[in-house]
């Protein structure tokens, strides 16, 4: 599903955010990507949704060389990765339901179409009867999950996570994990990023360990950590 | 691109987003109504300038055209011409392309109207020999915006041998016309420019609009917005933005017009004439608010294609 052949990636000014990464992860896995911040976590994240674009080497999406893709082909890229970001980027104007409902619209769904599957998405992240509610009146958890239901509403194929945790309790932060995890199981790749390696080990999925800029980790839970 | 809806919705889906999006930018501008008529007023304004000049400079020219039919060229032939030789002359000018129809006022008749008009016909009895003599008044075809030929008329009947003095009778027509011509070229140089004021103000609110929405577009080009789909309801709040101007500046027009309707009619009756003031028409209307959608459309494009491309997920 995604795989990196020998990525580099340089910020303007010098920074050396990711050097030489080769990755892969194959369609239907389930991934974390730990780190400390500054490790290359959202840079990587960031080179697969497009919203960079890497220095050097060449990344893979679905067979799909992501250095031939135009600048004006990135939004049907986009359409089939759905993304979580820690602070939700929920756009607070609207209700629940026009937040969740914003991938399908983008892609010209019909009306019926658009309630069914936004109806469907709310209620895997337990949130119906919230569809009216504005997002400013719900609790930080729930916020989270209405930005997760919009992720997954136009079931992407690829899903990837910056930190979806970040700003929740021990328990919650667990539930989010847990319905990550049920949407591997239906099929859908998932690439997470978090700090939070004690969770991390609990859900038994392989890591992937960046420190500076350089995989120093690759396999099974129990070792995460190891070479940082 | 496995999320791609069925093939045959998507041209229903193409068009009820178009409405969904343009009644969407049209609440948007509902729920805000004195910030969006103040814009309005604005383009309005700057729109009734140009249109009222316009209608001015259009009942003028619709005023003069009436007088028009009284541009008239005397030929004064010598006294010594006799009537038979004036008649052969008004035939043979008569199948002149540039000339619509001749009258021959012979000495008598024209003795006659002098004694009329002048008051002198006493003293005129005294005169042994009527001195007075054969008048051709020649009505010209000329269309009344081309003086210039109407003044190559009147020299090329001056140089006929029996004409003594051609004499165009309303020279001051062809002031009034080039003083119109220049009216006219004012009239679109003022518009020009305050058209290019429209399009700036359009531009500058769709440009805050932009910045407003800065949250929005972010998130809309991360799950996959197309440019054109976030261009879109830029787009259509500039032509609510022009349809709304046009509109008022429509009303702000039929306003001035009533209220200045009643004192033209009346000054048109003091010099007898059944002058009225006539408005923008339909047609015209129609054209001004297809014009200021389209002043709506191109500076939302301006502002859109300019901001657009600086707001990127980071």
């Amino acid at each position: 599903m995604i795989h990196f052949d020998n990525i580099s990636k340089r910020y303007p000014g010098g920074h050396d955010a990711l050097s030489r990464i080769n990755l892969r992860l194959e369609k239907g896995q389930m991934a974390y990507l730990t780190g400390h911040s500054g490790a290359g976590k959202s840079t990587l994240l960031k080179l697969i949704a497009m919203i960079e674009r890497p220095t050097r080497g060449q990344i893979f999406l679905d067979g799909v060389n992501l250095n031939n893709i135009s600048n004006r082909k990135i939004p049907f890229i986009r359409r089939n990765i759905g993304i979580i970001f820690q602070n939700h980027h929920l756009l607070y104007d609207r209700p629940v339901f026009d937040n969740v409902a914003m991938p399908l619209i983008i892609q010209g769904y019909r009306h019926q179409e658009i309630h069914k599957r936004v109806r469907a998405a709310l209620n895997q992240v337990g949130l119906l009867s919230k569809e009216k509610s504005d997002p400013i009146t719900l609790s930080g958890g729930e916020q989270q999950r209405v930005g997760i239901a919009r992720a997954i509403v136009h079931k992407p194929l690829l899903l990837l996570a910056d930190e979806p945790t970040g700003n929740l309790d021990p328990e919650l932060s667990r539930e989010i994990m847990e319905l990550f995890a049920r949407f591997n199981q239906v099929g859908t790749t998932v690439l997470i990023a978090s700090h939070d390696l004690d969770l991390i080990k609990q859900m038994g999925s392989p890591v992937i360990g960046l420190h500076d800029g350089q995989v120093s980790h690759n396999g099974l839970p129990f070792t995460a950590g190891a070479g940082q | 691109m496995r999320n791609r809806p069925p093939r045959k919705n998507r041209l229903s889906s193409y068009f009820s987003n178009h409405l969904r999006v343009s009644l969407a930018s049209l609440g948007r501008l509902y729920v805000q109504p004195v910030a969006t008529l103040m814009t309005a007023a604005v383009i309005a304004i700057a729109l009734a300038l140009p249109i009222g000049l316009y209608i001015a400079l259009d009942n003028i020219g619709q005023l003069s055209s009436g007088w028009d039919g009284s541009t008239q060229i005397s030929l004064f032939l010598h006294t010594k011409v006799e009537k038979r030789e004036a008649e052969k002359l008004k035939q043979r000018l008569q199948k002149h392309k540039a000339i619509k129809k001749i009258e021959l006022i012979d000495k008598d008749q024209g003795l006659n109207q002098f004694k009329e008009i002048s008051g002198f016909g006493d003293a005129l009895k005294h005169l042994n020999r009527n001195p007075l003599p054969i008048v051709l008044v020649v009505h010209p075809k000329i269309m009344p915006n081309q003086p210039d030929k109407t003044t190559q008329l009147v020299k090329e009947l001056g140089k006929n041998k029996l004409v003594e003095l051609a004499q165009l009778d309303v020279q001051w027509v062809k002031r009034l016309y080039t003083f119109l011509e220049i009216a006219n070229r004012s009239i679109w140089v003022i518009s020009s420019m305050l058209a290019i004021a429209v399009l700036l103000i359009i531009g500058n609110t769709i440009r805050l609009d932009i910045q407003n929405r800065r949250e929005e577009i972010e998130v809309s080009k991360l799950i996959g917005a197309s440019d054109a789909f976030i261009r879109r309801p830029f787009l259509y709040t500039g032509i609510w933005y022009g349809l709304t101007g046009g509109v008022l500046a429509w009303i702000i027009t039929q306003i001035s017009l009533t209220l200045m309707e009643s004192p033209i009619h009346r000054l048109a009756l003091l010099y007898h004439s059944d002058f009225r003031l006539s408005g923008l028409g339909v047609g015209n209307t129609l054209l001004l608010v297809l014009f200021s959608c389209s002043l709506g459309l191109i500076g939302s494009w301006i502002a859109v294609s300019r901001h657009l491309k600086d707001i990127e997920p980071s």
